[in-house]
């Protein structure tokens, strides 16, 4: 928790837009009980949104997915923005994606729609406040868990996100450079960790898995995210249950793999080629229905190794 | 092929195979690893997820090495008893968990179907369900939502062809070899055949779930008065399962 108790600073939800949910690293220790993990589905952008408060690991930000947004500032603070451009405005001014801007009383933020990528992170100092529910703020609407209202709820008209006037000494991190933004335009190359029934899958399945483009299908949402493409043939067609990881990519009888994302279930019983790294599911989560996505196979110890850098930046103190 | 097995389930997590087949003696095995796990990797331990036949085990990766989370998992299992593990913790209780259900149509529409295709009668069907303990092999699907089994033959009913789209909370059903009850208000595609007063899930209680893996359940038949005295919602189901179209299978 942050140091001093300063005023709090309330943001009023004028238009909800179609999905803007709090999201905290996500909620862990109970997925035994069924509970789903839920965290934000672009930790990447997540944790870059927080990074630039300074904020701590885990901070609760906003996730918007689409756009369609618009907040009342009712006090002054410095906010940040990272991941896809959703065209937002600060009063009639756009605000640059991965920046930070200060907003003043009665000025309007304003997210519009996705001109590339489609979900940003607003973060604000030390992170909006909400009841932990479960241990974590993370806003899991199937379940009604967490949230800015403890219910799982999506933003509604009128609702306000409230969050402390920072008092942060120091000097603030840098943006990201170019290098460190991912172009959401550009076919998305997802890193995955070979696993699970691999082996059941024909040869020319697998080939076709890694060498052969895959489409995002509109059936894509905070669970999982289902992909169009060469039908993979498994030998096993359905199994007893077991626990299924982050980016799991679980093939049903169909053959279309599904990317399982935050909010999946807990266990599953389709079989499965592997999982997708952390990192690429938060690159997933950024395209758009019919965006090109290309699997590709990364050995274990590399893929975590790219992820422990990931995470050492962030997640240091 | 050689028991148990660990398997890549992602860049920081393994999930460890004991068991190829689902068995009411799989659970006390299953449940003794994930003591141990919660034991022996502390803080490096992110969550854990039992199930039938495995044990999901996610790590911190800035903490273990997939390598190293290997090796201290093969070292658990290396000597695992669940006689000598001692009694305390998760899944060790042999106490039965009952929960009362009122078993009537108006609340549980498939129990007629299930009357049907058994050739029992209503009381032998009610007898059957409440008769035995059952096993929970995993909660999921739902917060809560216990996968109970194993049902006896005759109670074994595919699921709806068309999950209904609201079941109300509380209700019991029952599909394949398996039964359930419903923790709060969800879509749904398993047979309704009674409702519970239990609170099934409870943010506010101490462990959240009134069900825990490897517990053991019995139902317990009450009456309409009984289940209204003990807060149950007698509220009827209205939306209709599609059972007319539903395949033998």
């Amino acid at each position: 928790m942050s140091a001093a108790a300063g005023n709090n600073v309330q943001l009023r939800v004028e238009r909800a837009g179609p999905l803007a949910l709090l999201q905290d690293a996500g909620r862990f220790g109970v997925r035994r009980l069924g509970v789903t993990q839920g965290g934000p589905v672009d930790i990447h952008a997540w944790a870059w949104a927080n990074h630039l408060l300074n904020n701590q690991w885990g901070a609760a930000a906003l996730e918007i997915t689409f756009g369609g947004l618009s907040l009342i500032a009712e006090g002054d603070a410095q906010l940040a923005l990272a991941g896809a451009n959703l065209e937002v405005t600060l009063d009639d001014d756009p605000i640059e994606p991965w920046s930070r801007f200060g907003i003043q009383a009665g000025q309007r933020l304003r997210f519009g729609s996705p001109k590339d990528g489609l979900r940003a992170y607003l973060a604000a100092p030390g992170g909006f406040l909400a009841e932990p529910v479960l241990g974590s703020v993370a806003g899991v609407a199937r379940e009604g868990l967490g949230g800015h209202d403890g219910q799982g709820g999506k933003l509604q008209k009128d609702d306000t996100l409230i969050f402390q006037q920072g008092h942060e000494e120091g000097e603030l991190p840098q943006a990201p450079s170019a290098d460190e933004r991912p172009d959401y335009s550009q076919p998305a190359r997802l890193a995955l960790v070979i696993g699970a029934q691999s082996a059941e899958f024909d040869g020319a399945s697998l080939f076709a898995a890694f060498n052969r483009s895959w489409q995002v299908d509109d059936r894509a949402d905070r669970m999982g995210v289902r992909l169009t493409g060469p039908e993979l043939k498994c030998s096993v067609s359905s199994m007893i249950s077991e626990g299924i990881g982050l980016g799991a990519v679980q093939v049903p009888p169909d053959g279309q793999p599904i990317i399982l994302l935050n909010d999946r279930q807990t266990i599953g019983g389709y079989p499965r080629l592997g999982a997708l790294t952390p990192l690429a599911c938060a690159r997933l989560a950024q395209c758009l229905p019919g965006h090109e996505v290309w699997l590709q196979a990364q050995a274990l110890s590399a893929a975590q190794g790219d992820y422990r850098r990931f995470l050492r930046m962030f997640r240091s103190g | 092929m050689q028991l148990p097995r660990l398997e890549v389930a992602g860049i920081d997590a393994w999930l460890v195979r004991l068991f190829d087949d689902i068995d009411d003696a799989n659970m006390p095995w299953i449940m003794a690893l994930l003591r141990r796990c919660e034991e022996s990797l502390g803080e490096a331990l992110i969550d854990l997820v039992p199930s039938y036949t495995t044990l999901l085990v996610h790590y911190d990766p800035l903490q273990l090495t997939p390598g190293e989370a290997r090796s201290r998992l093969a070292m658990l299992l290396a000597d695992l008893d669940p006689e000598k593990d001692g009694d305390q913790g998760e899944g060790t209780s042999d106490n039965v968990k009952e929960l009362q259900v009122w078993y009537d149509d108006s609340v549980g529409p498939e129990l007629s179907l299930l009357q049907e295709r058994s050739g029992l009668s209503r009381e032998a069907v009610i007898e059957a369900h409440s008769g035995q303990e059952y096993r929970i092999f995993a909660l999921g699907f739902a917060p809560g939502f216990a996968f109970m089994g194993s049902l006896p033959e005759q109670l074994v009913l595919p699921r709806l062809d068309t999950p209904r789209k609201r079941v109300p909370a509380g209700s019991v059903a029952v599909a394949n070899r398996q039964t359930s009850a419903y923790p709060r208000i969800s879509p749904g595609g398993w047979n309704l055949i009674g409702r519970t007063s239990a609170h099934l899930f409870d943010r506010k209680r101490d462990g959240f779930s009134l069900l825990r893996v490897g517990d053991r359940v019995r139902f317990v038949a009450v009456d309409r008065k009984e289940f209204e005295e003990a807060g149950g919602d007698t509220t009827p189901v209205e939306e209709r399962g599609a059972s007319a179209s539903r395949k033998n299978s």
